[in-house]
């Protein structure tokens, strides 16, 4: 069950999963995908993870596509890991993800781990304005209606800490859609510098659950 | 008989020796291929091992390697080292007496593969190593004899499976190869026989008087819970005080550590006392063994580390603190006391809580009726047949029917069958099928029929991990700026510190100061009052003869023999409730602090306990009782959740929990964690990589990974169904909760109560308590939210 929010005049469901779905607009937001993360740690050396999480967000994708059929899906950045992720991406995942691009507008918000365009397909966008909104990777404190991740924000209720959505009247911070992602606790320094006192944090799971964001 | 060189017998003479006749017996029999003999501590079984080899070897041999003595510890190849050298040393024999363990010198270990000396001690690990390596048919090709002491002990563990492979290799390597077998006593002694090797002889020595053995009561009764023993402190050190030396034995290193603290704080007459655990730094485990051997100490606290035969002089009082868990260990732990042949044991069993108390009386009972507790090995484990494999590659180029050959001689792998060794070859050469698109997993491939490693370099790194012993990942501790280890902690519990907190180590107080690299760093502190190191390391969990003569006790209409307090709650619970039997699965419910409650009665050991609980509180939540949690200890198992249980015979049919276990094996935790055992064994994970330690938190990170891959897209993997296999016996240990299931053959009692009932109180004070992720939870975090955004006003 998806929790609704409103940002200006929009109103926008936050999905159990951590995708953002805009229904007026049939538009699907994502973050933080970081496909190939395990390929890219292989390279550098680092503990060796096979690349099936790849799949795993794969499949959360193509569920929420199959359920919001949205005309339009913005990857807010960090979508690969890094460049060569995105190029090294497995043959089937590869055909997946056009499978799931196709019939569809598919933007791709430049990130910090995936800065240049890729051979994929879909357009590649600094930032994007619709309506509205914005969309960006890394919020800008200076903006209105800002819709971004980058922070990987989790919350804790109840003893369990989970990713979460971050949301006050300018903007809404994206968790990390990718599957072996870390996270950034909402009270943070950076994340209640940047949100309003307001702000609320809506936990991901079996249902979207908001809480007060914690501020410390 | 075998004559012993005169020298040899003019030496023992002169020192007024005589042999023990199974020493002789062993001499007679020196030429059989294997032989087992079961001694009692203290009859010179050691002595017995090696005799013939001195006798064979005589006053000049010549070079090469005539006798590997292999023994589950390195202090023990130590000591032995010491023993040998008395008699050869004195009757001025020429033989060369040599030590291999994880502590030997590089340069040591180089020399002795140019230069074998003729008895070679060493540890089944470093055998592994030595095997490794392609000079290995060169140094073995002399052998003539192995002795492997400590055997019953070894049986028990990997080790002992990975030891009987190798022995099938070190018979490849040098056919005419003797076995010898030492032994504690053991319940099955041709099981112990057939695990040496199919043709091995029995030999038992004289048993000895029967020990001297009691409880130790103190005038405060024991807590309800914990496992401490501290408040028998003032009793054990008059008990120190009144012997000449005292071994003072914990089940674990961290009831060890507080115990030991406590006991120097109220030793005021500062008798000299020291510890001795296996977390101990190297250099403090000498100091304190050498302090012993000296007769310089009254007393060693200490754990299983002391629980195998180094002679430790004049012991003449073994205290056992705590309920032993198991008859034969308890049994070989008294061996300790009075090294003399013939000359009766003295032990004190100190209960550490109310519950131990009747759990030692049923130990008491069962050692002065000559039972001992045991359950039977299934076959060799594949995981360690997989490091074979590997380890034999590391060593040269092999044919898949040769090995094969060779690896059905070994006692626990003689019933392999021929599609589970290809299985494991096929594992070991390309890592399965869901995994071998990865290059890294590509281990071995065939050339002309003959398998060996397809990069010769990965042998540096497939030694390295070779082994099958997995602690808890430690990290080691030290003294801020100063080099001085002091022992080693879980990394768990490093990861729980914080600058400013103590803890115990080596019986002092330190303050954790901050984490470099893989070393903790502390200071020393003058603190009275420590954060407890808690060292989760194995639990033992109570031997099913132990549980079942408890079960008796419980029958008694009184307990005439058992402390008023003890004896008075059994009444109690007798009274609101009833007790525990044996034919009837008996269930407690009540109301505590808002929750509901139910204790199951189960008396299947800690780890079928747990197990049970995860599967019962799985039915629960399919029945939307919301569990939240429970707690197991070797008796029962506490659930709590939001709504009482009042039907109780569907969460215990035997279908549903085998299903139910299926189910649940997919996705547990500790089947990760016994995953991640298996695939360190078995070569798909390192510990090790290029010299550089893998803390356990990253093998931990990428090996449940990979089980979860697995299970997605290999579930028959060769890996998953080792797992499985485990998870009947150990950790998970199904196969006591199908026996408490025929046992009471689906009678069961459920008592309802308006209170904690008096046996279930102790259990609320138990460590290691288990959450529930599910509906209960999930309807927490939503009134939770619910009321965070209301008292916000949002909502």
């Amino acid at each position: 069950m998806h929790y609704r929010l409103t940002l200006g005049p929009e109103v926008l469901h936050a999905l159990p999963s951590g995708a953002l779905h805009w229904p007026a607009r049939r538009v699907l937001v994502v973050s933080d995908l970081h496909l190939g993360k395990s390929a890219r740690l292989a390279r550098r050396g680092g503990a060796l993870l096979p690349p099936y999480e790849t799949r795993a967000t794969l499949e959360r994708l193509d569920a929420d596509i199959a359920a919001t059929r949205p005309a339009t899906v913005i990857c807010l950045g960090d979508s690969f890991d890094d460049l060569a992720a995105g190029e090294e991406l497995d043959e089937a995942d590869g055909l997946w993800l056009s499978r799931l691009m196709a019939g569809r507008d598919w933007i791709w918000i430049e990130g910090n781990h995936d800065s240049g365009p890729l051979a994929l397909g879909g357009s590649h966008r600094a930032a994007l304005v619709m309506g509205a909104l914005q969309f960006r990777h890394i919020a800008d404190p200076a903006q209105q209606f800002e819709i971004s991740g980058h922070y990987h924000p989790k919350a804790q209720v109840a003893g369990q800490t989970r990713p979460s959505f971050l949301a006050d009247a300018a903007r809404i911070i994206l968790p990390a859609y990718g599957t072996y992602t870390g996270g950034l606790r909402c009270s943070d320094p950076v994340l209640t510098g940047l949100m309003q006192p307001q702000a609320l944090a809506v936990l991901t799971g079996t249902r979207a659950l908001a809480i007060p964001m914690r501020r410390g | 008989m075998l004559p012993l060189p005169a020298p040899l017998s003019d030496w023992f003479a002169a020192k007024g020796w005589h042999l023990h006749p199974h020493q002789v017996q062993m001499l007679d029999r020196s030429a059989a291929p294997s032989t087992l003999l079961i001694a009692p501590t203290g009859g010179g079984k050691t002595l017995a091992g090696f005799l013939p080899t001195l006798a064979e070897l005589g006053a000049n041999p010549a070079p090469g390697l005539h006798t590997l003595y292999i023994s589950p510890l390195k202090a023990l190849t130590a000591d032995i080292g010491r023993n040998l050298r008395a008699p050869i040393d004195g009757a001025g024999l020429n033989i060369r007496v040599e030590d291999r363990t994880g502590d030997t010198s590089y340069t040591q270990r180089r020399r002795q593969r140019v230069d074998p000396p003729h008895i070679l001690l060493t540890t089944p690990e470093s055998l592994a190593l030595m095997l490794s390596y392609p000079e290995a048919p060169r140094i073995f090709a002399p052998l003539r004899r192995v002795i492997v002491d400590e055997l019953h002990a070894l049986a028990e563990s990997k080790r002992g499976d990975q030891l009987m492979l190798l022995l099938s290799r070190l018979q490849a390597l040098a056919p005419g190869l003797r076995r010898v077998g030492l032994s504690a006593t053991v319940e099955d002694p041709p099981a112990l026989a057939g695990y040496l090797a199919t043709d091995t002889q029995v030999l038992l020595a004289d048993p000895g008087p029967d020990p001297d053995i009691t409880m130790l009561l103190t005038e405060d009764a024991p807590p309800w819970a914990g496992g401490g023993g501290r408040y028998a402190i003032p009793a054990i050190l008059e008990q120190i005080r009144a012997h000449r030396t005292t071994l003072v034995f914990h089940n674990t290193r961290a009831q060890a550590e507080i115990f030991f603290h406590h006991l120097w704080l109220a030793n005021e007459d500062n008798l000299p006392i020291g510890i001795h655990h296996g977390s101990l730094a190297r250099e403090q485990r000498e100091r304190v063994e050498s302090a012993m051997t000296e007769g310089r100490l009254r007393a060693v606290v200490c754990t299983g580390s002391l629980d195998l035969g180094i002679d430790w002089g004049d012991v003449d009082l073994v205290i056992q603190v705590g309920a032993p868990k198991n008859v034969k260990r308890l049994v070989q732990r008294i061996g300790r006391a009075n090294h003399r042949y013939n000359a009766p044991s003295k032990a004190l069993l100190v209960p550490a809580n109310r519950f131990e108390l009747v759990e030692c009386k049923a130990a008491l009972d069962a050692v002065r009726a000559h039972t001992l507790d045991g359950e039977p090995r299934g076959p060799g484990p594949r995981d360690v047949l997989c490091q074979h494999i590997l380890l034999t590659a590391c060593s040269g180029p092999f044919t898949a029917d040769a090995l094969y050959a060779e690896v059905t001689t070994a006692g626990p792998y003689r019933h392999l069958p021929r599609g589970d060794f290809d299985a494991a070859l096929d594992f070991v050469a390309t890592g399965g099928y869901a995994l071998r698109a990865y290059d890294r997993w590509q281990r071995l491939k065939p050339t002309a029929g003959r398998w060996h490693l397809r990069d010769p370099r990965a042998a540096a790194v497939i030694r390295q991990n070779l082994g099958t012993i997995i602690d808890t990942e430690t990290l080691k501790v030290r003294l801020r700026g100063r080099g001085q280890p002091l022992g080693e902690v879980e990394e768990n519990f490093a990861a729980s510190l914080t600058p400013g907190d103590t803890f115990l180590i080596g019986g002092e107080v330190v303050r954790y100061e901050g984490l470099n690299e893989l070393t903790v760093e502390v200071s020393r502190t003058p603190g009275r009052d420590p954060k407890v190191a808690v060292f989760s390391g194995t639990k033992f969990a109570t031997s099913t003869l132990l549980a079942d003569r408890i079960l008796q006790i419980f029958q008694q209409d009184t307990w005439p023999d058992l402390p008023a307090h003890t004896a008075d709650w059994l009444a109690l619970q007798r009274r609101v409730s009833d007790l525990p039997r044996r034919d009837t699965l008996l269930l407690d419910s009540f109301p505590h602090e808002g929750r509901e409650h139910l204790c199951i009665y189960g008396f299947a050991g800690r780890n079928a306990q747990q197990t049970l609980g995860l599967l019962v509180t799985k039915q629960m939540e399919d029945q939307g009782l919301a569990p939240l949690g429970f707690v197991a200890t070797d008796y029962a198992t506490l659930i709590w959740g939001l709504h009482p249980v009042t039907d109780p015979a569907p969460l215990f049919d035997p279908g549903t929990l085998r299903q139910g276990l299926e189910t649940w094996l997919q996705s547990n935790a500790l089947m990760k964690r016994m995953f991640r055992n298996t695939a360190i064994i078995a070569g798909l994970i390192e510990r090790t990589h290029q010299g550089r330690r893998k803390t356990g938190r990253q093998a931990t990170f990428s090996s449940d990974i990979l089980y979860d891959t697995l299970r997605r897209y290999d579930p028959d993997h060769l890996l998953l169904q080792i797992t499985r296999e485990e998870a009947m016996r150990g950790l998970i240990d199904f196969s006591r909760i199908e026996d408490m299931l025929a046992r009471s053959a689906g009678r069961i009692a459920l008592n309802r109560l308006d209170r904690v009932s008096p046996l279930a109180a102790p259990l609320f004070l138990e460590h290691g308590k288990v959450p529930i992720q599910g509906q209960a939870r999930e309807k927490l975090a939503e009134a939770a939210a619910q009321a965070l955004m209301q008292a916000a006003g949002l909502a």
